[in-house]
């Protein structure tokens, strides 16, 4: 039986959406899976709204078009929240996962979404804390691998430290390690 | 056969890796949007000693395809690579290139022409070069598109064929979506294509030879008779590249993908990567117990003319999908759907009713419930016998 997660990514441009959908989709492949990510692509100015997609699935993935009923929305940042439409088509049975401070019934509440799961991480604060930027995109992955159980966490760390590991310097490419477990380690779901 | 190892790759970086495998003498390039990446990593493996290729950044696509002439004139293996306007301001040296036998390789990153300005995927581009006497692929993924580039340079060089050849990819969908792409090993790729040894060539000055020459009213007309000619009878060589290949791979290269039309009632033919959405619909249509089926074509040069009629004939109706409008044919229909229902005429299988649907012009996306309206439209026409207009959109506002 086939099996395929589709997920779609809401944040703002410079956050690193497109590379975290890209890391997520290569540690599946390392497991034997496939996969497609691909961003929406508009007008390229930093900060402006995102939407991102990820497709992981055990067979060959065949379909080459945007995703519009996903089994898992992921907010990236948080001041989104009302200005796009983030539960837009998403399965009544799906999963949201949001960078926030709140918790997930104060979210239910906001975004009217009552079926499904939602998890909360303070991905913000991770990120500053462990690498004092505001990119909390990749840590996110974390959570992704919790909430799903196609998705590994050892293998996202490892496929983040071989692929950070050729750009960034050891002590950054451990703290975007940290900040992955922390996230998987605190967010909570309600 | 040989077992790949997969990356996650974009389509455009696919390529790339395909053209390090091949590591051909000359590579002559413009950048242009979505094809930029597939020279830029290509440039990056030049930089980095990885291949040994001359690399000749030029000042336009023109300049690019004179380059690949020269070169290719010159004896060299020549590979080069564009995008929407930049194959069209390549438009009178690809004509030289076919004419002139040179086996040059493009790839294609297809994306809509100008004016309005558009940088996203449809098919306009590398439709209009259709008569230019290039052999032309088309990609449904990154994975064909990698594919595609290392059997289009095989079949180019091929002895009995010498022509250049297109391998097309849709921009955006494929040339930036990144998904899992299995490379062959670099050996296995090497052997593959052979090492390239021209009969005929400017820098052998032993054997002397005129290229570009005069050629008037006396043999011009005789020489593009050879030309098409050899086009015409090249399906032979063509599927048995694709099959040496696929032993090799391990994945199928057919001339013609088909899905479910042993026995489908309701039939869609469609390039490139909206052929990989119509077949995950069918296969859930099929599911419920629908006789659809999808047929994609790899190979638009030549035109696999009989192969689609055997395979549609006993339909009972059937939609030709096309990114490309052929401005002024009848209806504005699109250059896929001239070429089928010619082929249909010609055949003796004028019964069957085809109707044409224009989609996703400038990356308008085309999704599964768009090409459900179309499989629904199908069935309409079969059951009323009424084919209603020739010409549809799918996907159009208002």
């Amino acid at each position: 039986m086939s099996q395929m997660l589709e997920i779609r990514w809401h944040g703002r441009a410079g956050q690193g959406v497109v590379t975290a959908g890209e890391l997520l989709g290569e540690s599946t492949m390392h497991a034997g899976m496939y996969f497609q990510a691909f961003p929406e692509y508009g007008a390229e100015r930093m900060g402006a709204p995102i939407k991102a997609y990820t497709r992981l699935s055990t067979e060959v993935i065949e379909i080459h078009s945007p995703i519009l009923d996903p089994d898992m929305v992921v907010v990236v940042n948080p001041n989104l929240i009302g200005v796009v439409d983030i539960t837009e088509g998403v399965k009544q049975d799906g999963t949201l996962i949001i960078n926030t401070t709140h918790s997930p019934e104060a979210l239910r509440k906001r975004l009217g979404f009552e079926s499904g799961q939602v998890w909360c991480v303070d991905a913000t604060s991770i990120a500053i804390e462990e690498f004092r930027r505001d990119i909390p995109s990749t840590l996110i992955l974390g959570v992704v691998a919790k909430a799903s159980e196609l998705v590994d966490l050892d293998a996202v760390v490892e496929t983040t430290r071989e692929t950070l590991g050729g750009k960034l310097r050891p002590e950054i490419v451990e703290a975007n390690v940290r900040a992955i477990q922390r996230a998987y380690e605190e967010c909570s779901q309600g | 056969m040989v077992a790949s190892q997969f990356m996650p790759l974009d389509g455009a970086n696919a390529v790339s890796q395909a053209m390090r495998q091949i590591n051909p003498d000359v590579v002559a390039a413009y950048p242009i949007t979505p094809q930029t990446a597939v020279v830029q990593n290509f440039s990056q493996y030049v930089a980095d000693g990885i291949v040994d290729t001359e690399f000749v950044p030029v000042e336009s696509e023109h300049a690019a395809m004179s380059a690949c002439v020269g070169a290719s004139a010159a004896g060299a293996r020549v590979m080069t690579a564009t995008s929407a306007n930049g194959l069209a301001l390549m438009w009178e040296v690809l004509y030289i290139a076919s004419g002139l036998r040179l086996p040059i390789v493009m790839t294609v990153v297809n994306r809509a022409l100008s004016s309005p300005l558009n940088i996203h995927c449809d098919h306009s581009d590398s439709m209009g070069a259709r008569d230019s006497g290039w052999l032309q692929f088309y990609a449904e993924s990154g994975q064909e598109a990698y594919d595609n580039t290392i059997k289009s340079l095989r079949i180019a060089e091929s002895k009995d064929l010498l022509l250049p050849v297109m391998s097309c990819q849709d921009g955006f969908i494929t040339g930036h979506g990144v998904e899992r792409v299995g490379l062959l090993p670099d050996e296995a790729v090497r052997e593959f294509v052979g090492s390239y040894e021209p009969e005929l060539s400017l820098l052998d000055t032993d054997n002397p030879i005129t290229v570009g020459a005069w050629d008037f009213t006396d043999h011009y007309f005789e020489h593009k008779r050879q030309q098409t000619e050899v086009m015409n009878a090249s399906m032979a060589l063509i599927e048995s590249v694709c099959q040496e290949y696929e032993q090799l791979s391990e994945r199928p290269q057919p001339i013609l993908d088909c899905y479910g039309m042993d026995d489908a009632e309701y039939a869609i033919i469609v390039l490139s990567s909206t052929a990989g959405t119509t077949r995950s619909l069918v296969r859930e249509m099929r599911a419920e117990g629908k006789k659809v089926g999808v047929l994609k074509p790899r190979l638009f040069r030549p035109f696999p003319a009989t192969q689609i009629v055997d395979c549609i004939k006993n339909c009972k109706a059937v939609a030709v999908m096309d990114r490309a409008i052929s401005f002024g044919a009848h209806k504005g229909m699109g250059p896929l759907f001239t070429d089928i229902t010619s082929a249909l005429y010609v055949a003796g299988e004028c019964d069957l009713p085809v109707v044409n649907y224009i989609y996703g012009l400038g990356g308008r996306d085309t999704t599964p419930p768009m090409i459900a309206t179309v499989f629904e439209d199908l069935e309409k026409v079969a059951a009323t016998g009424d084919r209603g207009d020739l010409v549809r959109y799918v996907g159009l506002r208002g």
